[in-house]
Protein backbone atom coordinates (compact mmCIF):
# COMPACT_ATOMS: atom_id res chain seq x y z
CA UNK A 1 0.00 0.00 0.00
CA UNK A 2 3.10 2.25 -0.17
CA UNK A 3 2.57 3.12 -4.08
CA UNK A 4 -1.57 2.91 -3.95
CA UNK A 5 -3.43 2.19 -6.84
CA UNK A 6 -3.33 5.74 -8.36
CA UNK A 7 -4.41 5.27 -12.16
CA UNK A 8 -5.52 9.33 -13.76
CA UNK A 9 -8.80 8.70 -13.32
CA UNK A 10 -8.90 8.15 -9.73
CA UNK A 11 -6.05 10.66 -8.87
CA UNK A 12 -8.17 13.21 -10.75
CA UNK A 13 -11.47 11.94 -8.78
CA UNK A 14 -9.81 12.23 -5.55
CA UNK A 15 -8.86 15.18 -5.90
CA UNK A 16 -11.81 16.65 -7.20
CA UNK A 17 -13.63 15.25 -3.91
CA UNK A 18 -11.44 15.91 -1.50
CA UNK A 19 -11.89 19.16 -0.50
CA UNK A 20 -15.87 18.59 -0.50
CA UNK A 21 -15.20 15.89 1.65
CA UNK A 22 -13.31 17.73 4.46
CA UNK A 23 -15.71 20.51 3.92
CA UNK A 24 -18.95 18.32 4.57
CA UNK A 25 -16.97 16.28 7.07
CA UNK A 26 -16.27 19.55 9.19
CA UNK A 27 -20.07 21.27 8.40
CA UNK A 28 -21.39 17.52 9.59
CA UNK A 29 -19.94 18.00 13.13
CA UNK A 30 -20.53 22.09 13.64
CA UNK A 31 -24.02 21.57 12.38
CA UNK A 32 -24.79 18.78 14.33
CA UNK A 33 -27.14 20.57 16.40
CA UNK A 34 -29.41 21.83 14.02
CA UNK A 35 -29.31 18.30 11.63
CA UNK A 36 -28.59 14.92 11.66
CA UNK A 37 -24.62 14.85 12.06
CA UNK A 38 -22.51 15.14 15.31
CA UNK A 39 -18.85 14.49 16.37
CA UNK A 40 -18.88 10.98 15.37
CA UNK A 41 -20.28 11.31 11.87
CA UNK A 42 -18.22 14.16 10.52
CA UNK A 43 -15.15 12.72 12.20
CA UNK A 44 -16.02 9.40 10.19
CA UNK A 45 -16.39 11.81 6.96
CA UNK A 46 -13.05 13.49 7.62
CA UNK A 47 -11.35 10.37 8.38
CA UNK A 48 -12.81 8.52 4.67
CA UNK A 49 -11.21 11.46 2.87
CA UNK A 50 -8.18 10.75 4.52
CA UNK A 51 -7.90 7.31 3.76
CA UNK A 52 -9.38 7.89 0.16
CA UNK A 53 -6.36 9.97 -0.61
CA UNK A 54 -3.83 7.47 0.88
CA UNK A 55 -5.50 5.04 -1.10
CA UNK A 56 -5.01 6.25 -4.06
CA UNK A 57 -1.60 8.39 -3.89
CA UNK A 58 -0.31 5.95 -1.16
CA UNK A 59 2.41 7.19 0.65
CA UNK A 60 3.28 9.62 -2.56
CA UNK A 61 0.30 11.69 -0.94
CA UNK A 62 2.26 13.30 1.77
CA UNK A 63 -0.81 13.13 3.63
CA UNK A 64 0.71 10.20 5.63
CA UNK A 65 -0.31 10.18 9.13
CA UNK A 66 1.97 8.18 11.49
CA UNK A 67 0.62 6.11 14.29
CA UNK A 68 2.31 7.93 16.50
CA UNK A 69 0.08 11.09 15.53
CA UNK A 70 -2.99 9.49 15.55
CA UNK A 71 -2.88 8.50 18.83
CA UNK A 72 -2.37 12.27 19.73
CA UNK A 73 -5.07 12.84 17.65
CA UNK A 74 -7.52 10.74 19.48
CA UNK A 75 -6.06 10.89 22.76
CA UNK A 76 -6.30 14.62 22.04
CA UNK A 77 -10.31 14.44 21.05
CA UNK A 78 -11.14 12.05 24.25
CA UNK A 79 -9.01 14.90 26.56
CA UNK A 80 -11.37 17.66 25.37
CA UNK A 81 -14.18 16.00 25.86
CA UNK A 82 -13.13 14.86 29.63
CA UNK A 83 -11.74 18.66 29.88
CA UNK A 84 -15.04 20.53 28.46
CA UNK A 85 -16.66 17.91 31.13
CA UNK A 86 -14.12 18.69 33.97
CA UNK A 87 -14.46 22.58 33.18
CA UNK A 88 -17.96 22.08 35.20
CA UNK A 89 -16.39 21.40 38.42
CA UNK A 90 -13.77 23.94 38.30
CA UNK A 91 -16.97 26.61 37.87
CA UNK A 92 -19.15 25.45 40.38
CA UNK A 93 -21.26 23.12 38.71
CA UNK A 94 -21.25 19.43 38.09
CA UNK A 95 -19.43 17.04 35.75
CA UNK A 96 -20.10 17.72 32.08
CA UNK A 97 -22.77 20.25 33.08
CA UNK A 98 -21.94 22.78 30.33
CA UNK A 99 -24.40 25.14 32.08
CA UNK A 100 -21.87 26.29 34.67
CA UNK A 101 -19.01 27.34 31.85
CA UNK A 102 -18.45 31.26 32.02
CA UNK A 103 -20.17 32.51 28.94
CA UNK A 104 -21.59 35.40 28.45
CA UNK A 105 -24.25 33.94 26.60
CA UNK A 106 -28.19 32.83 27.29
CA UNK A 107 -28.37 29.79 29.55
CA UNK A 108 -28.91 27.41 26.18
CA UNK A 109 -26.63 28.89 24.12
CA UNK A 110 -23.78 28.38 26.76
CA UNK A 111 -24.86 24.14 26.63
CA UNK A 112 -25.11 24.80 22.73
CA UNK A 113 -21.25 26.09 23.09
CA UNK A 114 -20.40 23.47 25.64
CA UNK A 115 -21.96 20.77 23.58
CA UNK A 116 -19.82 21.91 20.41
CA UNK A 117 -16.45 21.18 21.74
CA UNK A 118 -17.71 17.89 22.65
CA UNK A 119 -18.91 17.13 19.54
CA UNK A 120 -15.48 18.45 17.98
CA UNK A 121 -13.11 16.41 20.76
CA UNK A 122 -15.06 13.51 19.38
CA UNK A 123 -14.75 13.82 15.92
CA UNK A 124 -10.50 14.46 16.70
CA UNK A 125 -11.15 11.05 18.46
CA UNK A 126 -12.76 9.20 15.63
CA UNK A 127 -10.82 10.52 12.86
CA UNK A 128 -7.97 9.03 14.60
CA UNK A 129 -8.86 5.80 15.59
CA UNK A 130 -9.61 4.88 11.90
CA UNK A 131 -6.92 7.00 10.58
CA UNK A 132 -5.00 4.77 13.22
CA UNK A 133 -6.67 1.24 12.56
CA UNK A 134 -6.32 1.69 8.60
CA UNK A 135 -2.36 2.76 8.72
CA UNK A 136 -1.96 -0.36 11.38
CA UNK A 137 -3.87 -3.09 8.87
CA UNK A 138 -2.02 -1.25 6.30
CA UNK A 139 1.76 -1.80 7.78
CA UNK A 140 0.61 -5.66 9.19
CA UNK A 141 -0.28 -6.60 5.27
CA UNK A 142 2.50 -5.25 3.80
CA UNK A 143 4.89 -6.97 6.08
CA UNK A 144 3.08 -10.35 5.84
CA UNK B 1 -12.93 -26.34 35.72
CA UNK B 2 -14.40 -25.25 32.65
CA UNK B 3 -16.96 -27.61 33.14
CA UNK B 4 -17.56 -26.18 36.33
CA UNK B 5 -17.76 -22.78 35.20
CA UNK B 6 -20.71 -23.69 33.48
CA UNK B 7 -23.22 -23.87 36.25
CA UNK B 8 -22.75 -20.71 37.56
CA UNK B 9 -23.61 -19.44 33.90
CA UNK B 10 -26.50 -21.11 33.68
CA UNK B 11 -27.77 -20.21 36.91
CA UNK B 12 -26.67 -16.23 35.72
CA UNK B 13 -28.41 -17.10 32.56
CA UNK B 14 -31.49 -18.67 34.50
CA UNK B 15 -31.63 -15.19 36.51
CA UNK B 16 -31.66 -13.13 33.32
CA UNK B 17 -34.33 -15.10 31.32
CA UNK B 18 -36.40 -14.63 34.89
CA UNK B 19 -35.37 -11.03 34.62
CA UNK B 20 -36.46 -10.20 31.47
CA UNK B 21 -40.22 -11.08 31.99
CA UNK B 22 -40.14 -7.79 33.89
CA UNK B 23 -38.78 -5.40 31.39
CA UNK B 24 -41.50 -2.99 29.98
CA UNK B 25 -42.37 -4.08 26.37
CA UNK B 26 -40.80 -2.14 23.11
CA UNK B 27 -42.10 1.03 22.42
CA UNK B 28 -44.30 1.02 25.62
CA UNK B 29 -46.02 4.09 26.79
CA UNK B 30 -46.10 2.96 30.04
CA UNK B 31 -42.40 2.06 30.79
CA UNK B 32 -40.81 4.31 33.37
CA UNK B 33 -38.45 6.02 30.82
CA UNK B 34 -41.50 6.79 28.46
CA UNK B 35 -43.43 8.43 30.92
CA UNK B 36 -40.68 10.69 32.84
CA UNK B 37 -37.41 10.75 31.23
CA UNK B 38 -38.45 11.05 27.15
CA UNK B 39 -41.63 14.04 28.12
CA UNK B 40 -38.75 16.00 29.59
CA UNK B 41 -36.65 15.69 26.95
CA UNK B 42 -39.30 16.78 24.26
CA UNK B 43 -41.02 19.17 26.20
CA UNK B 44 -37.98 21.01 27.16
CA UNK B 45 -34.93 19.90 24.73
CA UNK B 46 -34.74 22.54 22.89
CA UNK B 47 -34.84 25.39 25.58
CA UNK B 48 -32.03 23.95 27.67
CA UNK B 49 -29.64 22.69 25.09
CA UNK B 50 -29.98 24.61 22.39
CA UNK B 51 -30.58 22.28 19.64
CA UNK B 52 -33.36 22.07 17.13
CA UNK B 53 -31.92 18.35 16.75
CA UNK B 54 -33.05 16.46 19.81
CA UNK B 55 -30.63 13.60 19.13
CA UNK B 56 -27.64 15.80 19.94
CA UNK B 57 -29.17 17.31 22.54
CA UNK B 58 -29.90 14.10 24.53
CA UNK B 59 -26.34 12.90 22.81
CA UNK B 60 -23.90 15.68 23.75
CA UNK B 61 -25.80 17.51 26.86
CA UNK B 62 -27.90 15.24 28.55
CA UNK B 63 -26.42 11.93 27.76
CA UNK B 64 -22.80 13.64 27.93
CA UNK B 65 -21.81 10.85 30.35
CA UNK B 66 -22.60 7.70 28.36
CA UNK B 67 -21.10 9.56 24.78
CA UNK B 68 -18.01 9.92 27.10
CA UNK B 69 -17.45 6.38 27.75
CA UNK B 70 -18.52 5.72 23.96
CA UNK B 71 -15.71 7.73 23.21
CA UNK B 72 -13.37 6.33 25.28
CA UNK B 73 -13.98 2.90 24.56
CA UNK B 74 -13.36 4.00 20.66
CA UNK B 75 -10.18 5.50 21.48
CA UNK B 76 -9.52 1.82 23.57
CA UNK B 77 -10.16 -0.40 20.78
CA UNK B 78 -7.73 2.09 18.07
CA UNK B 79 -5.23 1.34 20.88
CA UNK B 80 -5.69 -1.81 20.94
CA UNK B 81 -5.18 -2.27 17.56
CA UNK B 82 -2.21 -0.67 17.30
CA UNK B 83 -0.32 -2.50 19.98
CA UNK B 84 -1.63 -6.03 18.79
CA UNK B 85 -1.10 -5.29 15.25
CA UNK B 86 1.68 -1.98 15.18
CA UNK B 87 4.56 -3.67 16.73
CA UNK B 88 5.37 -6.27 13.71
CA UNK B 89 6.24 -3.16 11.52
CA UNK B 90 9.18 -2.55 14.46
CA UNK B 91 10.13 -6.20 14.52
CA UNK B 92 8.52 -6.69 17.80
CA UNK B 93 6.07 -8.83 17.48
CA UNK B 94 5.56 -11.89 16.26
Amino acid sequence: MNSGFGSPALDAASRLMTPFMLMFGAYVVVHGHDSPGGGFQGGVIIAACLILVRLVRGRAAGWVMPPETAVVLLCTGAGIFAGVGLLGPIFGGHFLDYSALPLTLAPAEVRAAGSLAVEIGVALAVTGVLELIFDVLVEARDDA
Amino acid sequence: MARLAILPLLALGAVLVAAAGGLPRVGDPESPAATHVSPRYIARGYEETGATNLVTGVLADYRAYDTLGETTVICAAGLACWLILGGRSRGVGP
